[in-house]
């Protein structure tokens, strides 16, 4: 399988304003390289998914964008790493400022152990914010972008721990808006979901992208062919390192990739 | 063990439906011709009855497609041919109506001498065959410069059917006795150059099928 073709190149992925972008990117965990030479742009306003076999380097790509491979022991990253053009890893840049810009929801639901209102208003509250009739409305706000509102407004005060799971997943949602991020990843955010969650969840990011720009790691394929606009394919290079095979709108990998690889991938005939 | 492997084995057969279903509707086409030629009424009959068999056979490919659609999800290279499936099998079943026209037309004209004998309307069928046969061919062997070639053909038919039509033109104008006769005629070459038409939409689709490109390939009807 030639997968040396397309890496490396830059893939402009649409027409809208480049929101993040990678330029020759590498990283490593230790002597292990986890993704070579990745070049995406990826734009504003619009849902981007990430695909590819296990082990392809999906959520590691995702993660440099938060800079949450910083915490991993040994985890380095030449090339550029970019949101709104600026280098997110230059030295003056502030991690825990940039995690607030740059939202993240994870693959299970993970509210913290305390009221839905304060999981929501947790976030406001640790950039300052005390003011009990502000809090309330950016938790009202940011249930009702998140589509739980109306489920939850009678319970505030109840354990976040008590909602079911897709409903926990948009309490972390909701709790990412909170804090007003430019950007939102989600990884995986509905595989321990039941279908009906799952489809609230991609009806909520179809309705959250006409104001952010979201990426999504994703091994759901239909998935990913229903909610983005932009779809990357990833795969393994010889060295077990992840690399991009090619990016698009997703009308058009999902009906004509360009790379054998990519047929392949998409309709099952490996991973 | 191949993955996917009972998807991939139904999505081959769907594509073996297609070449049966084609080779009943060219022997549909042969035979209404030949029947035209011989003023075999019977089997004209028959072409007209078996009809129905093309139809339902027509059915039953969508059927598997809808199934394999809703099932199986499939994408890229793979949708694409169940796609052009679903056209072609339209397609197809056109070229089968075309048949039982000229059948129809066998039978109304029963016993009545010809008015001449046929010379131009056995090569239209001849290349319309041909051109059907080598279009599906051209979707088996997944080969969208072969489709394009075959409906450039199209043109030969074409200028066949001008060729007949100003020749039995001729004839009702120089004798009006001819001219229920002549019309039927017209009405079976128009029939062939329409399926050949057919087989140039069904070039279209396995251009489509191949490169996801979907564009009209000839200018029809001229």
């Amino acid at each position: 399988m030639d997968i040396s073709k397309s890496a490396g190149a830059v893939q402009v992925t649409d027409h809208r304003p480049v929101k993040l972008a990678t330029r020759g990117v590498n990283l490593f965990y230790g002597q292990f390289q986890a993704l070579r030479n990745i070049s995406l742009d990826m734009p504003d306003k619009a849902v981007t998914a990430i695909i590819g076999p296990s082990g392809c380097g999906k959520s590691s790509y995702l993660r440099l964008f938060n800079r949450m491979n910083d915490l991993i022991p040994g985890a380095r990253v030449t090339g550029l790493v970019e949101v709104d053009g600026m280098d997110i890893y230059q030295r003056d840049v502030d991690a825990v400022d940039l995690r607030r810009r740059i939202g993240m929801v994870f693959q299970r639901p993970n509210p913290f152990p305390m009221s839905i209102f304060d999981n929501v208003a947790f976030g406001p509250r640790r950039h300052g914010k005390k003011d009990r009739a502000e809090l309330a409305a950016i938790v009202e706000t940011s249930l009702r972008q998140a589509a739980l509102w109306d489920e939850v407004k009678d319970k505030l005060q109840q354990s976040g721990l008590t909602l079911s799971g897709g409903q926990q997943q948009r309490l972390c949602i909701a709790r990412v808006l909170a804090v007003h991020p430019e950007v939102i990843l989600m990884d995986e955010p509905c595989s321990a979901l039941d279908p009906g969650a799952t489809l609230k969840i991609e009806d909520l990011m179809r309705t959250l992208c006409a104001r952010y720009p979201i990426v999504i790691v994703t091994h759901n394929m239909q998935q990913a062919a229903r909610v983005s606009d932009v779809t990357a394919f990833f795969m393994i290079d010889h060295q077990k390192a992840g690399v991009l095979i090619e990016s698009g709108p997703t009308s058009e990998l999902f009906t004509n990739p360009k790379e054998k690889c990519t047929e392949d991938y998409i309709t099952g005939r490996f991973g | 063990m191949e993955i996917r492997a009972v998807y991939r084995r139904q999505l081959r057969e769907i594509q073996d439906e297609i070449l049966v279903m084609g080779s009943m509707v060219e022997k549909a086409l042969a035979s209404s011709i030949g029947a035209l030629k011989s003023r075999d009424i019977e089997t004209a009959k028959r072409i007209i009855a078996d009809d129905e068999k093309v139809n339902r056979n027509r059915f039953e490919i969508e059927e598997r497609c809808i199934q394999l659609i809703a099932t199986q999800q499939p994408l890229a290279g793979d949708l694409r041919i169940i796609i052009a499936v679903l056209n072609i099998i339209v397609e197809l079943e056109r070229i089968g109506d075309y048949a039982v026209g000229i059948a129809r037309i066998v039978v109304l004209t029963g016993d009545e001498p010809p008015i001449k004998p046929l010379i131009d309307i056995p090569r239209m069928t001849d290349k319309a065959i041909l051109m059907l046969r080598e279009g599906l061919q051209a979707f088996i062997a997944r080969d969208a410069q072969a489709a394009r070639a075959t409906a450039a053909r199209d043109d030969e038919v074409d200028t066949l059917y001008i060729q007949v039509y100003r020749e039995l033109l001729t004839f009702m104008t120089e004798d009006p006795r001819t001219i229920t006769r002549a019309s039927r005629l017209m009405q079976v070459a128009h029939n062939l150059e329409r399926s050949a038409d057919r087989v140039t939409n069904i070039c279209e689709r396995v251009e489509y099928a191949v490169t996801g490109k979907m564009q009209e390939t000839r200018m029809k009807g001229r």
